[in-house]
């Protein structure tokens, strides 16, 4: 129950955060990938705030030997670079800039411009199971 | 420049960070939104209800900024239908096979100072750019 209370508050939060960023807007999110065009520089703002914030977070509650309600922390990132990261990286760079949207955005807009945002996240969806299918077949 | 809000988006994206930290702290797991929707595809039990109750309140979240300051954000999607299929299909496909988006990759994974996210960043950021200077200036305008 508190794992529970807890992804709810971090739910929130997230989403309030998404939302006063501007982050939620796909015309903010093409102002800000377009160089060349009128250049709205703020979103590289959410980046510097988000990392910093979770750097110095992590790092006080990774004193902890464990986590409030649960028995571990996630393991040390791997430093494995291989083609899956860089071509699902690049796939995914594409996808969000002929949109202007990325997975929390695509959530959120659920609520702000529900039809368009549905048949995003739908497809979101499927890209993801159809990922779990190759991922099967291949045998990862 | 005549929409720059660094202060809206330093603040926000503070929030952000400090939502990261609580799932961290509370639940040792990181604030990876397209992590916590991949992984409730085909999950039971806790692993399903924490990521369910994750995903509903986010959804909250522009709601309760509504009531919070008064006035409902304005988004614009401009994609057709086409795109919006095209682009979502992308987005999921790309970021169960990388292992993370803007903020699995971009914000836990950078924290974290995983070298895989730093890289995954820059590729995502580099093709973003590329993908929206080809479709404005260069087929769209």
């Amino acid at each position: 129950m508190r794992e529970i209370v807890t992804a709810l508050v971090a739910g929130l939060v997230f989403g309030i955060g998404l939302t006063i960023s501007g982050m939620v807007d796909p015309a903010k999110v093409l102002g800000f990938l377009d160089i060349a065009g009128d250049w709205d520089p703020s979103l590289a703002f959410v980046m510097l705030g988000g990392v910093v914030t979770a750097f110095v977070g992590f790092r006080l509650v990774g004193r902890r030997t464990m986590p409030l309600f649960a028995p571990a922390f996630p393991a040390e990132p791997d430093n494995t670079i291989d083609g899956r990261l860089l071509a699902g990286a690049a796939l995914f760079g594409l996808g969000w800039g002929l949109v202007g949207l990325c997975p929390g955005p695509a959530v959120t807009a659920l609520v702000l411009d529900s039809h368009p945002a549905t048949i995003f996240f739908a497809s979101v969806v499927v890209g993801m199971l159809v990922w779990r299918q190759i991922a099967k077949r291949s045998g990862q | 420049m005549a929409h720059f809000t660094p202060w809206a988006s330093l603040f926000g994206g503070i929030l952000i960070g400090l939502a990261a930290v609580i799932l961290f702290a509370g639940n040792g797991r990181l604030a990876g939104v397209s992590g916590i929707i991949g992984g409730a595809l085909g999950a039971r039990g806790r692993e399903l209800y924490w990521r369910l109750a994750f995903l509903l309140s986010l959804l909250l979240g522009p709601l309760a900024w509504t009531t919070i300051s008064g006035s409902e954000p304005a988004i614009a999607i401009t994609a057709d239908r086409g795109i919006l299929v095209v682009g979502g299909l992308l987005v999921g496909l790309g970021t169960q096979m990388g292992g993370g988006c803007t903020s699995g990759h971009g914000i836990c994974g950078m924290a974290r100072l995983s070298l895989r996210s730093i890289v995954a960043v820059g590729v995502f950021m580099v093709v973003a750019f590329a993908t929206v200077f080809v479709s404005r200036h260069v087929v769209g305008g």
